[in-house]
């Protein structure tokens, strides 16, 4: 099901001339296991079982999957941190199966750890990471200034991360991970418990960097609605595979037409209401929430069905929606609930 | 420029044969800022952990020669002065072997050592470092424990300055047992409980004086790298055998480079196996 990303563009590039259909990273046949359990339930977990995967420069492409799918594991040989089991990477014209360390020089990494820095201010905690990425100290500090102003940080600048909210300690490690230029970055859900307005300041740093420096970004999120709006393009992991890798519109057009239905209950809902039960067969039920794909001619008669009849008392909320990113991990054969939407 | 990997038939017939540039990587920063830089992130943490950091040592210290006062017999220059040497050379092993052994622990439980491994710095950087800060944070609680101690047992203020050589050299040492501790055991409780065995050796056979001790506990003695920062302590009182005061410090700085290495290589060794 895994569909190699285009290759047609690079019959027009300008030969010497690095472009956006040049590879950033190239993966092939990555495998990755670990072992897990104590003695007697000793068993080996494939996290990544023969990753096939082409970034190209320039792009903003998202790792989407369930917890638990292998995407962290994945990243972590993508940035150097773990070795594969077999399987190649190549970054930018470097073998990082050969040499893990070069990672370090092409790439800022944003983890989902802040350990490290928990305990320093957050203006320090951007001015040690410029430093240690090799800038000199007039230069730390002018990086320094210019990511505080870009995510409006400088209220907490005083401030020591741990000391902070969720969100906010998140947007000091962003600021980390964007200070001293770097070609590509790779982050690990980077706006995890962020507000809307933090969001909107680190999608628009990340696009400022594409934009101005050519950097590639791969991020990792198991968050379909930002998946849909700020990825070119996007690979679907599942169970350590890769289950279907394109722009979001065109894994969205593989699910067809099909809309979701989705009720919300107050109260038992009437079986004896034919809308009800019909919906009933094939409904996905998550507490109180009943959730169905289906052709949109048919949501439209189920749905007038349920509103007009005696249905419509018990019920409390209901959507009609076009397919979403998960509806896609869903008809791919996902097997995992724990997307998660907004 | 390298192509390591096979492109698709596809590209092969419609793409000239255009390898893309391989990207030059940034460079990589030397031993001595990234050490600088690491030690002055971890100095500021002293803003915010001041407390366990500085105090707590220092109180335990006390505590232990207010106990040990009652104890020993202060009519003897050689048990008053193990008191109060031992009991200063143990804030250094409180915070540079058990404190440091718990940090690195949990920063490797946490994987927050994937900070620094993504970055371009080196792990002796990073260790040094870290090593350099936590010994620092001992200096003004080894010397506050001195100077109460050298009052309550009736010692000389005049030689205090050796503790300028015996904390950062006993630091180093007793730094680098806690970096191994804390990247070497499997989980950071082990982490946390070999700290706190090194911190107890430290205090059991470095308070009393030798010339009291069975003749095996002696051996344990000499096998522990704290016991010659003591030493080292002991010989600057009275009238100093300065040549003590140097094989001893000696045999700190040997098993701090020692230890200091080993830990380098456990932090190299914390990933990617």
């Amino acid at each position: 099901m895994y569909k190699l990303p285009g290759t047609d563009e690079r019959s027009v590039t300008i030969p010497g001339e690095p472009t956006a259909a040049d590879p950033c990273f190239t993966v092939r046949k990555l495998t990755r296991t670990y072992r897990t359990g104590r003695r007697r339930d000793r068993h080996v977990v494939t996290a990544n079982d023969a990753i096939d995967l082409d970034v190209r420069r320039g792009e903003i492409f998202g790792l989407l999957g369930p917890n638990g799918a292998g995407k962290s594991t994945l990243v972590r040989q993508l940035t150097g941190l773990l070795r594969p089991d077999t399987g190649t990477i190549d970054l930018l014209g470097h073998d990082l199966v050969r040499r893990p360390e070069t990672a370090a020089r092409l790439v800022a990494y944003l983890g989902q750890e802040s350990g490290a820095l928990d305990e320093l201010t957050v203006a320090l905690a951007i001015e040690t990471t410029a430093r240690l990425r090799a800038l000199d100290a007039t230069r730390a500090r002018a990086e320094r200034d210019a990511v505080l102003d870009e995510l409006e940080l400088g209220a907490i600048a005083d401030r020591p991360l741990k000391k902070l909210s969720g969100g906010q300690r998140r947007l000091a490690c962003v600021a980390t991970a964007l200070v001293g230029a770097r070609p590509v970055l790779v982050l690990d859900e980077p706006t995890t418990g962020m507000d809307p307005v933090a969001r909107r300041a680190v999608w628009a740093a990340v696009d400022r960097r594409r934009a101005e420096q050519g950097a590639t970004v791969l991020l990792v999120t198991h968050n379909v609605i930002e998946a849909e709006t700020v990825l070119d393009r996007v690979a679907v992991l599942d169970e350590g595979r890769v289950i279907a890798c394109d722009t979001p519109g065109g894994l969205k057009a593989m699910v067809g037409d099909e809309v979701r239905l989705d009720l919300v209950w107050r109260a038992d809902p009437p079986m004896d209401d034919p809308a009800v039960s019909m919906l009933a067969q094939t409904a996905v039920r998550t507490g109180r929430r009943w959730s169905t794909r289906m052709e949109p001619g048919v949501a439209r008669e189920l749905l007038a069905g349920v509103t007009s009849g005696p249905a419509f008392e018990a019920l409390d909320d209901f959507t009609l929606s076009t397919p979403s990113l998960e509806d896609v991990y869903l008809a791919l054969g996902g097997r995992h609930q724990g997307l998660v939407k907004g | 420029m390298r192509v390591s990997t096979p492109v698709s038939a596809a590209s092969i017939e419609t793409a000239p044969a255009r390898p893309a540039e391989a990207v030059a990587p940034a460079p990589t920063t030397s031993l001595g800022a990234g050490l600088l830089t690491v030690y002055r992130a971890q100095l500021s943490r002293v803003r915010v952990s001041r407390v366990p950091l500085l105090f707590v040592a220092v109180f335990q210290s006390v505590g232990i020669m207010i106990l040990m006062r009652g104890v020993v017999d202060t009519g003897s220059d050689s048990a008053r002065e193990a008191v109060v040497a031992g009991s200063s050379v143990l804030v250094v092993a409180f915070v540079a072997l058990n404190l440091l052994a718990q940090h690195f622990g949990n920063l490797r439980a946490a994987n927050a050592l994937d900070y620094y491994l993504t970055l371009p710095v080196r792990p002796a950087a990073v260790v040094l470092g870290m090593a350099a800060a936590y010994a620092s944070f001992t200096l003004p609680g080894t010397v506050a424990t001195a100077v109460i101690g050298a009052l309550m047992f009736q010692l000389p203020l005049a030689n205090l300055w050796v503790l300028l050589l015996v904390v950062p050299l006993s630091g180093a040492a007793l730094a680098g047992i806690g970096a191994v501790f804390g990247l070497l055991a499997p989980r950071p409780e082990l982490a946390t409980l070999l700290g706190q065995l090194g911190m107890s050796a430290a205090l059991l056979l470095g308070v009393l004086p030798e010339d009291r001790m069975p003749e095996l506990i002696v051996v344990a003695r000499d096998l522990l790298p704290s016991s010659y920062g003591v030493d080292a302590f002991i010989a600057s009182y009275g009238d100093p055998d300065w040549a003590a005061v140097g094989g001893n410090l000696a045999v700190c700085a040997a098993v701090g480079v020692v230890m200091l290495s080993l830990a380098t290589w456990s932090f190299r060794r914390s990933t990617r196996s």
